[in-house]
């Protein structure tokens, strides 16, 4: 990915292509479906709950370290904490977790299955293994990311809440005065536009690494760190061009 | 029938295949034997269309697989059950899942049906008692022998077996031979058998190719090898024999 982006690129684009191909099999798959989404979904929720909720408390903490005027009213803590945690926040926080944690397990999982010739096997009998790895890890993350992030901004939100209210910053009341002041609805749809695009970046970016893994087990050891050091990067990227497009 | 028509393959600027050409007719037993690294296995992911030859053809049936769309490959591949040489069991899946695999997700057989066959399977490679273990908790001939019940749990008209034997005692590897011998006379299966071990060659193949750095060296029929006076499949032949102790 680092040495040959463009040959890289190809090969990731009709990975893309053959899982696309793959979906009127939908049926056959299906059962796969629902184990991935508890893997990546269910499993992963309370990590990302104690993250979000952490830096949704560190928010509130610094913008009141941050406003040091008697004049400004303390409910704006409210009003920079909540957007920060819906526009930005929730879905960055759950994607670097799930880089880490299902990138790195995904290609571990199919390199292995294919430096043990698993994918071969399933070839072999007939199954189209794009289809039947691939498409449910992909489909899981984009259905479950959107759900992680929900829950995410939830828990942030409270977590700053709570912090604000008996660390002594900002009551909860006022708190929610200045959240619901500067609340724009297309705020939470943006965030969730963001988490659908990170769950299908890294479930797919992960799925090509663990797919073309070669070379033993070296070689898995080596798509593994490259599956989470590129869902990362191009996580951030996907976050940037967002911004960029849709704000 | 299979036919393998004029394969080249190369790895990296290796060539690993030369000019390889082997007919399998229907109903028999075709060894392919070689030494290690001298190219069995590639040849036989080739013909499952697992590999892509460089140059050259493979035909099963009368249909070239090189060419057909993805679809119809995956059609030609039901008929094939391969055994892997390292067995290629799915880790996440215990034995009886393994051996199951196949039949839950090509027939529409109910949980018994599928239950009595499985067993069936497993009892024929002599291992009825392991389908709750894990693959990791079984031995590599364990394994292997698991993975052969897998394969033929279809009960396909051609079967692909890589090294069946190895890593197998003496006994054991008998079983594997008789089963390999009773697949192919009581359903008529194509067996194609990968190997280096000759005292299996022998014992169930009707014919032999020896693929040697490469190239098809030699094919014939078990009496030919024995009558071959082919100096390099003469020194396969005799340090086998040695290691046999025949
Ligand atoms: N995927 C691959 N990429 C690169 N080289 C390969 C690949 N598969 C096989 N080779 C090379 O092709 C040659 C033949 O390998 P093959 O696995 O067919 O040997 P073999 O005859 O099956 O040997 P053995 O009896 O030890 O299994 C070897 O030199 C091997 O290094
Ligand atoms: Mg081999």
């Amino acid at each position: 990915m680092i040495l040959n982006p463009i040959r890289a690129l190809g090969k990731y684009s009709q990975l893309l292509y053959h899982a696309f191909g793959a979906l009127p099999e939908f049926g056959t798959y299906r059962v796969n479906l629902w184990q991935q989404m508890m893997r990546i979904g269910i499993d992963s929720l309370p990590i990302v709950m104690l993250a979000a909720a952490f830096s949704g408390a560190v928010t509130t903490v610094q913008t009141a370290y941050q406003l040091v005027s008697p004049l400004i009213p303390r409910s704006i803590i409210g009003s920079i904490v909540v957007p920060s945690m819906i526009l930005e926040l929730g879905a960055v926080v759950t994607g670097f977790i799930l880089a880490g944690r299902v990138g790195a397990r995904i290609a571990a999982e199919l390199g292995t299955m294919r430096v043990t010739e698993q994918i071969d096997a399933l070839e072999a009998m007939g199954l189209n293994s794009i289809g039947y790895l691939i498409v449910p890890r992909v489909l899981a993350g984009i259905v479950m990311f959107p759900v992680l992030y929900v829950a995410a901004s939830f828990v942030g939100i409270g977590g700053g809440m709570l912090v604000g209210h008996f660390g002594g910053f900002v009551p909860i009341g006022e708190f929610l005065e200045g959240a619901r002041e500067f609340f724009q609805p297309f705020d939470p749809v943006f965030g969730l536009i963001k988490s659908l695009v990170f769950g299908f970046t890294i479930t797919s970016i992960s799925c090509f690494k663990g797919y073309n893994t070669s070379g033993g087990a070296e070689g898995v050891g080596r798509s593994t760190t490259q599956a989470a050091v590129a869902s990362c990067v191009f996580l951030l990227l996907a976050d940037l061009v967002l911004a960029a497009t849709l704000l | 029938m299979i036919s393998v028509r004029n394969i080249n393959k190369s790895f990296d600027g290796r060539q690993v295949l030369f000019d390889v050409n082997l007919d399998i007719q229907e109903g028999h037993t075709q060894a392919i034997i070689g030494r290690s690294g001298s190219g069995k296995s590639v040849l036989m992911k080739h013909i499952i269309g697992l590999m892509q030859p460089d140059s050259g053809h493979i035909t099963v049936d009368g249909i070239d697989i090189n060419i057909i769309p993805y679809a119809e490959l995956r059609k030609v591949r039901r008929n094939f059950g391969v055994l892997f040489q390292g067995g290629a069991l799915f880790d996440s899946m215990d034995a009886f899942e393994n051996v199951a695999f196949p039949l839950r997700t090509f027939t529409s057989k109910s949980e018994s049906e599928v239950r009595a066959e499985v067993m069936e399977c497993l009892g024929m490679v002599e291992l009825p008692d392991v389908g709750k273990k894990m693959p990791s908790e079984l031995s590599g001939g364990m394994q292997k022998r698991v993975a052969l019940a897998r394969a033929v749990a279809l009960k396909p008209r051609y079967i692909l077996y890589d090294e069946p034997t190895s890593g197998l005692d003496p006994e054991t590897s008998n079983t594997i031979d008789e089963l390999i011998k009773s697949l192919a006379d009581q359903l008529n299966v194509t067996s194609i058998v990968v190997t280096h071990d000759m005292h299996s060659v022998l014992n169930i193949a009707d014919r032999a190719a020896f693929i040697h750095e490469g190239r098809m060296h030699w094919t014939g029929t078990i009496e030919d090898l024995h009558a071959s006076d082919d100096k390099v499949l003469r020194r396969f032949v005799k340090a086998n024999e040695y290691q046999i102790g025949v």
